[in-house]
């Protein structure tokens, strides 16, 4: 049996009706505004963008192979490598699936963070967007600006968890520990500006004509053609669906929280761009709600044989040093079954499937994220445009390569 | 490709109302414990012996059929307003028989819930048919399956490696491939 099926991406032949003057070029995966190591061969005739293929796995780690060989509570450091603009998502997602799979109830005032802390991470998200999309079109000033915004959200991270990226703050069962004292008033300090630093951002760039014209009616994505290839989140949005699963399908307490979900007819990377602009107002609203209504109350499930203890307990309860003992060496056993998670990351819906046959490692962890799907949609939203409208479109994508190759 | 967008034909939440109850295992205790179901009612109209198997647990609803049903049962769900395909991987169950599970997440849109198709796939000659056809966003996911355990999918488009190096030897996430790898 061969193990290659399909036809090598430079060996493909030119598309039908090819004329002798159509080229293929190689873009990436070194290329400045690929966002990683995305690769796309195109096939361009002049300037015009015949086909386009893109080339992935050049990040691919075998995560979800890690994760089979990993107790459930070590696959936490690992999901925030997935996607390492949203730690915080990532760790979410996972851990919600397994406790699904435990059926485990999860304190209110641990749910609360832990919306807040994800909608931080959508802000770190789409601040990380606003500035390299930007910086694509060649509006560098405006990366100075949201990376002085992400800085101070990096600092809160380091802040809650001792680390600026790779966070691993939310656990199975509830949260590491207590967030330290003064992190909620520095979160509504930063909220209390950030409305102005949005309006900053769109003084920069909504009235400026060149930004405009680069992105007014480029990478048109119709609706039928967004749900066939499986786009989701703000870029589904952009193309006239109203869906999002915090609304519809809510998880960890957003039912409880108040917010619209801005949706765009226009289909183009302008919309996608507004679009986010509003995400982050909206997210903004979110955060404000949490910190008002944060309840009070214990941050980590009562389930001793799954939720590590205390520092002080394991120290003065033999009990609890069992515990602590038998849970880092042995792990827990989670109870056969399968299912599936989802929740609405920064850059769409993203899911975990994870299978238990019983035991304290997971059978089979399978992440399903957005910028997979999203990225076959490119093709569509390039071909007959110029060249230079690529860069615009991937921009809008807003692409990860880590939960891309994964 | 055009079909129904979002809108509700039937009350939101539906799984809140239909699958919170006990666990559902097997066949005709889940016909029998959501007799209204929307996709349950749609696959009992197409092809009641296609199904196979049933499960209602922890709130979602897995469906099982015979592996040479998948296409045809992702076109009858998908007329049944499950609209949008949002995730396909497949399950080694080595050393058992048969090896490979197939699961596919289709999610509607209408119905705000998700509901699992899935179907059990032999070792000798593991190939099933492509459901490109129905959703092209299909296309990366068969061939991330076809990459990493080698499943094939009959009438994909271009099947070929996709997160691995096209000159790679053999299927990752097979149990029986080493996690290290081979040195």
């Amino acid at each position: 049996m061969p193990d290659i099926v399909g036809t090598p991406i430079l060996e493909a032949p030119l598309a039908e009706g090819s004329k002798d003057q159509h080229m293929v070029l190689n873009m990436g995966p070194q290329h400045p505004s690929t966002h990683g190591v995305l690769r796309l061969v195109l096939e361009i005739d002049g300037e015009i963008v015949v086909r386009l293929y893109p080339e992935i796995g050049y990040l691919h780690t075998g995560i979800e192979k890690t994760c089979e060989a990993k107790f459930y509570q070590q696959v936490i450091p690992l999901t925030d490598r997935v996607d390492y603009l949203g730690p915080m998502a990532n760790n979410l997602c996972y851990c919600l699936a397994v406790e699904k799979l435990l059926q485990l109830e999860i304190p209110e005032r641990a749910q609360w963070i832990r919306v807040l802390l994800t909608e931080v991470t959508r802000l770190n998200s789409h601040l990380i967007w606003l500035g390299t999309h930007a910086m694509d079109i060649g509006a560098l000033t405006v990366f100075l600006y949201t990376f002085r915004e992400r800085e101070e959200i990096l600092r809160m991270f380091e802040m809650v968890s001792g680390q600026r990226m790779m966070t691993s703050y939310f656990r199975i069962g509830g949260l590491a520990m207590e967030p330290p004292l003064g992190l909620l008033e520095r979160i509504q300090a930063f909220i209390k500006t950030f409305p102005e630093k949005i309006d900053e951002y769109s003084n920069l760039l909504t009235g400026n004509p060149i930004f405009f014209r680069r992105l007014k009616g480029v990478g048109h994505l119709s609706k039928e053609d967004a749900i066939a290839l499986g786009v989701t989140g703000p870029v589904m949005r952009a193309s006239g669906i109203d869906f999002d699963l915090r609304r519809d399908m809510p998880y960890s307490g957003y039912e409880k929280f108040n917010f619209k979900v801005p949706v765009s007819n226009d289909c183009d990377v302008w919309a996608r761009y507004l679009l986010r602009l509003d995400e982050m107002r909206e997210s903004v609203k979110i955060i404000q709600q949490a910190l008002d209504g944060m309840p009070g109350g214990p941050v980590k499930a009562n389930a001793p044989k799954i939720v590590l203890p205390d520092r002080e307990a394991m120290k003065t309860q033999m009990e609890s040093l069992i515990h602590h003992f038998k849970i880092v060496t042995e792990g827990f056993a989670v109870p056969a079954g399968e299912v599936y998670q989802s929740i609405e990351s920064g850059h769409g819906q993203m899911g975990y499937y994870v299978v238990s046959d019983g035991t304290a490692k997971p059978w089979r962890v399978h992440m399903r994220y957005p910028g997979f799907a999203t990225l076959q949609a490119l093709e569509v939203m390039c071909k007959g445009r110029l060249l230079a409208d690529v860069v615009a479109v991937i921009g809008s994508i807003d692409i990860v390569l880590g939960e891309i190759d994964r | 490709m055009a079909d129904k967008q979002t809108g509700s034909p039937a009350s939101p939440n539906l799984a809140s109302q239909t699958l919170a109850g006990p666990t559902l295992s097997g066949k005709p205790a889940v016909l029998e414990g959501l007799p209204n179901h929307p996709a349950l009612k749609a696959i009992l109209a197409w092809n009641p012996d296609a199904l196979t198997d049933a499960k209602a647990d922890r709130g979602e609803l897995t469906l099982t059929v015979g592996n040479g049903f998948i296409r045809s049962a992702c076109e009858t769900l998908r007329s049944a307003g499950y609209n949008f395909f949002e995730d396909m991987t497949a399950v080694d169950w080595y050393p058992s028989d048969p090896r490979f599970q197939l699961s596919y997440h289709l999610l509607s849109h209408a119905y705000k819930e998700r509901i699992r198709l899935s179907a059990m796939v032999h070792e000798e000659d593991p190939s099933v048919e492509s459901i490109t056809s129905i959703w092209p966003g299909a296309n990366y996911y068969e061939r991330e399956v076809f990459d990493l355990f080698g499943i094939r999918f009959e009438g994909h488009p271009n099947l070929r490696r996709i997160l691995m190096p096209d000159d790679w030897k053999g299927h990752p996430l097979r149990k029986d491939y080493p996690v290290e790898g081979y040195r």
